[in-house]
């Protein structure tokens, strides 16, 4: 233990300790801007400063490490100086057009100029107008502040290394490590860059503008699909708690806003666990004509990652899409035919916790229910969902309950799951081991493969085909380091899940933004309560999903599942890919 | 008002001088990598400010071109603007009335022609090619990359067994570079914005010699796989350490009596202690590499033979023999090649001088280890005869000074014409008076004859130290790709056209430094591991002690000091001296942790393993 005095109040603390975490155990608050636990402690905004006794100069908290005897004053007329000064030169650089920003009222540079009380300006303003605007994820560098977590993100975290610095000393700017744009480049729209911005620099394209425009349109059927992970964290701006507002809740909402259905994405997974765990069941016990272990497709971000930095791993990828383009062609044909309305005039909205799928629902194939028209027409994420409900006046608080609309509303605890890091492989494991030996297992038996954590393992014992090792992993860093060791042969599975965002869906980089706070878990946690609530744990016993194989699909992985539910991997390439 | 007043040396002036010295420091600690259309415009700014205004071309020919530049930088650029850089600029340097002018031009010029790459892509893509490769100045320019700062660390915590290890992890041979190394990593040391650099080497001298027994790392299992390494020099033997460690079967095929290369047959035991170096031959051939001595390449054992019995192979001959001028009289008896004396003095022949009347010509290191061998050996004068001034001398400063401090006589801008040569033997050297004039493209002013009459210096023996040779043929007749001698070898030490042979260090590179060799050593067995079909990473178990935060008060480098000279020349013993335990605890203590604060914290400042 270290002893130090941090604003005259002595304390002992473990060697190691940032005087940050210190003054923090002190309940004193030092501000920051730049810093992110264990992700960017680099110490390069300044703003944390305070004085130590017998050192000339100040000190960020962040990154010093206390010694014994240290003296910390984190209040003084020098500290006060030096982080005004610091915070208006970063303003200087920073364009405070905070109405035209979508991180107004969430911004952690907004909430320290307010606080450091700034009246005037001092410097003058200078920034960039570039941005990028080709991709699924906006940049605008008149708003970029240089914190580097997106770079540390991107490289540390993600290991894609997308963003870089660019130039040298004055000239410094973030932009894109080896090409011009975004478009250009192997990012995989995780959109962990933009969950991770402290202002609005980094930010999901806008396409609430759609949505509006189609439910304007009287001759046009708009329809809705909510993600599971939506569920649980659509109220957090608001302020009110999940248990305060359902998916339910939601479905009342959107038809306030006028969606004329709103059905519920988890039927949409339950379908893909069928589709899924029947490939799976082939590949299983057929393993010497496929390539092995099978990984789940239903995370875009990690579908771009494998193309991109894996490419000799594609043909391992399950052919599913995911859920929500599998929901796209289902609204526009057995939807369309049960309620006998022209295909053409559906508008399908997807609502999700997710920036990849806005580029998903664009690549080549998508558009298997009318060729020439995409599946799904429009995704918005959980935040766009949020504007949208604030343009419209509507406050979760106030709803009542609406049940999702027939035909496709209704999804098993199985389809809730997905929103969390190894729900997928739970669920596709429920059916698998129904749909080999004709009984369902205990609905808990693979819990324990969800526990978070960066790697989990299992070995499942499904009688009549033996040992299925299973392994789930979420975080696109961890991801790499799991194919690392499947190529070098160091460890074997027959069936892997991956999720590109830390935490699965419910940590998605759609998701509302509360800066310096890691919430994949606990909302990942209310999915896993939902089902376990659920009176429908099964993907396979889910009624809905019934009626559409034996009235409209068929068999899983017959013809019209191959067409409208399966996807050709080597359809389309990744920038650099030959 | 009198008259006449004296000029006041007053306190701006002071200042202002004071400032003029802190700016020098400041360009002299400049970082490796940074943007050079950026460094451009920062001298160009200097050139405005120097400006008196009188003339147009410099008073707004500067300002405008500092604008394009900024252009450039801030992505409004075009290949126009380009254009009309090097317009403006080579306008200025034609009718500017003085040199702020002309010079602030031909410093744009000089960028536009070396870093054209640089300016095209920020006008083309709006982007910078440059980065700060490594964080760190000081590991940024060691070629080996040696963990500087980690290693300096350690010794502030007195942990010198720690830091010869980590030292190895990068270079297996912290001895020989703790004594000889010609320390790039101190050129652009961050501590020179304060004070000055580091003394690093002489940190590393004290670490090496303190360490009481640093373990060598264990060797991983056999691979099976064979490599020949020839020549036993720094180069070759890095790449057998390392290749062994990685588990191949190494063996080293040197030509001469022992082990060691130039460092044992050019560098006199004064300057590194022959024990010393065997010791750390000894340690690095106790990670299981086979040497095998006397064995020529060519004669003794075929190509062939290594061909058919190795795997891989890599050549590291270095650049051993000597070079010739041809002065009339070269060949005459009574004239020696400094190679040749140094190389008999690596064997232990010690000839007598005694009484003798030495001319050595040259002003390189060698030169000066000639001369002052010359006087180990007894002479009784000794006189170096060069060509250029004594600060056009190739040799580092330290070996200049202490060769004048020994009494070695310096004879600069004499041009050596011929030998005197009396009934076969030489009996003196001719020089030219010569005349200091333009500088040529390296940087230094080529001389040229005055018209002043020749000067003889007598001598009983001259000794020629004129650069040296790679004697290559062996190899080119085996197929080799050989260049005006050198071994044509790529960045990665692999050899043009050869399947499995790599090459490294004076041999492919020419005549350089032992550190050049010792990272060539190392990257030519990265490549060797990988070309064998492995990967097997280098890495050492030495916990770095954390940075803490300092007060920067500027503060002297505690110098390396010697021997008296008078008493150091009546030996072959070691001239320089130890830093003592304080001396080491302060000087490592000015070490700011590059690896750490600044860009290290960011982007990492060590590479744990390669």
């Amino acid at each position: 233990m270290v002893n130090i005095t941090i604003d005259g109040i002595s304390l002992s603390v473990k060697e190691g300790t940032t005087i940050l975490s210190a003054a923090k155990s002190a309940n004193i608050d030092i501000p920051t801007l730049c810093y992110l636990k264990e992700i960017n402690e680099i110490a390069a905004c300044r703003i944390c400063l305070v004085e130590i006794e017998g050192l000339d100069e100040l000190a960020p908290a962040c990154t010093t490490m206390v010694e014994e005897g240290m003296v910390i004053t984190t209040r003084s007329p020098r500290v006060r100086m030096a982080r005004r000064v610091n915070l208006r030169l970063i303003l200087s650089q920073h364009e405070t057009n905070c109405t035209h920003c979508t991180r107004s009222g969430n911004c952690k540079l907004q909430k320290l100029a307010n606080d450091y009380n700034f009246i005037g300006e001092h410097y003058q303003r200078e920034y960039p107008n570039t941005e990028d605007y080709g991709s699924p994820l906006f940049k605008k560098d008149n708003r970029c502040i240089k914190c580097m977590r997106c770079i540390n993100i991107c490289s540390e975290m993600q290991t894609v290394n997308v963003w870089d610095l660019i130039g040298t000393g004055s000239h410094t700017r973030v932009g894109i490590s080896d090409a011009g744009r975004l478009l250009d480049s192997k990012c995989t729209y995780c959109g962990q860059c933009i969950t991770h911005c402290p202002v609005g620099a980094l930010s999901e394209r806008d396409d609430t503008g759609k949505v509006f425009n189609a439910i304007a349109d009287p001759e046009t059927v708009v329809v809705a699909q909510i993600a599971p992970a939506v569920r649980v964290a659509w109220a957090e701006y608001f302020g009110v708690k999940p248990q305060d507002a359902q998916a339910k809740h939601l479905v009342t909402a959107l038809k306030l806003m006028g969606f004329d259905y709103v059905f519920d994405t988890d039927l949409a997974a339950d379908l893909t666990v069928m589709e899924e765990a029947s490939e799976f069941i082939e590949r299983f016990t057929h393993r010497d004509k496929y390539p092995m272990p099978l990984f789940t497709s239903c995370c875009p971000g990690w579908y771009r990652f494998c193309k991109g930095q894996f490419p000799e791993l594609v043909d391992n990828m399950s052919t599913c899409k995911s859920p929500q383009q599998m929901f796209g062609p289902i609204i526009k044909t057995y939807f369309a035919k049960e309620k006998g309305i022209d295909p053409k005039k559906i508008f399908t909205v997807s609502i999700m916790p997710c920036v990849a799928k806005k580029e998903e629902m664009l690549r080549p194939g998508m558009d298997s229910a009318i060729p020439g028209t995409p599946d799904v027409d429009v995704v918005i994420t959980t935040r766009e969902l949020v504007r949208m409900l604030r343009g419209e006046n509507i406050n979760p608080l106030n709803l009542v309950k609406t049940p999702f609309d027939e035909l496709l509303g209704k999804g098993s605890g199985a389809g809730v799951v997905f929103g969390a890091s190894g729900g997928v492989m739970v669920a596709a494991l429920r059916t698998a081991y129904y749909l080999i030996t004709g009984r369902n297992p205990d609905a808990d038996a693979f819990k324990d493969i969800a526990e978070h954590g960066h790697l989990k393992t299992a070995e499942v014992d499904v009688p009549g085909v033996g040992t299925v090792r299973v392994a789930v992993v979420s975080g696109l860093g961890n991801a790499r380091k799991l194919l690392n060791d499947i190529k070098a042969g160091m460890v074997r599975y027959d069936f892997v899940e991956v999720m590109a965002c830390p935490g699965g869906c419910a940590g998605g980089g759609g998701q509302p933004i509360h800066d310096g706070e890691e919430l994949a878990s606990p909302r990942g946690e209310i999915l896993w309560n939902i089902d376990k609530q659920s009176n429908l744990r099964f993907s396979h016993d889910n009624p809905q999903l019934k009626r559409i194989y034996d009235e409209f699909l068929g068999e899983p992985l017959g013809e019209l599942s191959h067409r409208l539910l399966h996807t050709d991997h080597h359809s389309w390439k990744m920038p650099g890919e030959e | 008002m009198s008259r006449l007043q004296l000029k006041d040396y007053d306190r701006a002036r002071k200042v202002m001088d004071g400032l003029y010295l802190d700016t020098e420091r400041k360009i002299s600690g400049m970082p490796p990598g940074i943007c050079p259309v950026d460094v451009v415009l920062t001298f160009l700014h200097i050139s405005q400010t120097q400006s008196c205004g009188k003339c147009v071309p410099c008073r707004i020919g500067l300002e405008q071109l500092s604008n394009l530049l900024r252009d450039v930088l801030e992505g409004r650029g075009t290949m126009r603007t380009l254009k009309l850089i090097r317009e403006t600029a080579s306008a200025i340097s034609d009718s500017a009335d003085c040199a702020i002018g002309t010079e602030g031009a031909k410093l744009v010029l000089k960028a536009l022609d070396g870093f054209s790459e640089d300016f095209e892509e920020h006008v083309r893509h709006n982007h910078c090619i440059s980065k700060h490769q490594h964080p760190v100045p000081c590991v940024s320019l060691c070629p080996a990359s040696v963990d500087i700062p980690g290693y300096i660390a350690l010794i502030n915590e007195d942990r010198c067994d720690d830091a010869v290890r980590l030292i190895r992890k990068d270079n297996p041979f912290p001895s020989a570079c703790a004594y000889i190394c010609e320390h790039p990593c101190e050129l652009r040391c961050r501590r020179r914005q304060i004070d000055a650099p580091l003394n690093i080497r002489g940190l590393k001298r004290y670490a090496v010699e303190n360490a009481v027994d640093p373990p060598q790392p264990q060797r991983v299992p056999s691979t099976g796989k064979r490599v020949a390494v020839i020549g036993g020099g720094p180069s070759g033997l890095t790449a057998a350490y390392y290749l062994s460690l990685m588990g191949h079967e190494v063996e080293v095929f040197e030509r001469r009596k022992q082990l060691g290369g130039m460092l044992r047959y050019g560098i006199p035991a004064y300057r590194f202690p022959r024990e010393i170096y065997n010791r750390e031959i000894e340690s690095i051939l106790s990670v299981g590499i086979k040497a095998h001595t006397d064995v020529n390449v060519g004669t003794d054992i075929s190509w062939e033979e290594l061909d058919k019995g190795f795997d891989a192979i890599y050549i590291a001959i270095g650049a051993q023999t000597d070079n010739k001028i041809g002065l009339p009289g070269e060949d005459a008896e009574g004239v020696i090649s400094a190679v040749e004396l140094l190389r008999g003095i690596g064997d232990g022949e010690h000839p007598d001088f005694s009484g003798m009347n030495i001319v050595v010509v040259g002003g390189g290191n060698v030169a000066m280890d000639a001369n002052r061998t010359s006087l180990r050996l007894g002479a009784k004068k000794v006189t170096c005869v060069y060509r250029r001034r004594l600060e056009d001398m190739t040799a580092l400063r330290e070996e200049v000074t202490g060769a004048m401090a020994e009494g070695v006589d310096m004879q600069t801008l004499m041009a050596p014409v011929r030998i005197k040569v009396e009934d076969g033997k030489a009996t003196a050297l001719v020089a030219q008076p010569q005349l200091t004039g333009l500088i040529d493209r390296a940087g230094r002013p080529a001389p040229y004859s005055s018209d002043e009459k020749e000067v003889e210096y007598p001598a009983d023996l001259i000794i020629m130290a004129v650069g040296q040779a790679i004697d290559s043929g062996d190899f080119e007749a085996a197929g080799v790709t050989v260049k005006r001698g050198r071994i044509v070898a790529g960045l990665d030490c692999k050899v043009a056209d050869m399947d499995k042979v790599f090459s490294g260090g004076d041999c492919a590179s020419g005549p350089s430094t032992a550190i050049a060799a010792i990272a060539a050593g190392k990257t030519a067995a990265a490549n060797i591991d990988e070309y064998l079909g492995f990967d097997h990473k280098i890495s050492v178990d030495v916990e770095i002690p954390a940075p803490r935060l300092r007060n920067k008060d500027p503060r002297g480098r505690i110098s390396s000091t010697e021997r008296p000279a008078r008493e150091r020349i009546a030996d072959f013993g070691d001239v320089e001296n130890c830093m003592t335990c304080q001396g080491a605890k302060a000087e490592s203590g000015r070490c700011l942790r590059c690896d750490y604060f600044g860009y290290g914290i960011f982007r990492g400042g060590r590479t744990d393993q390669w």
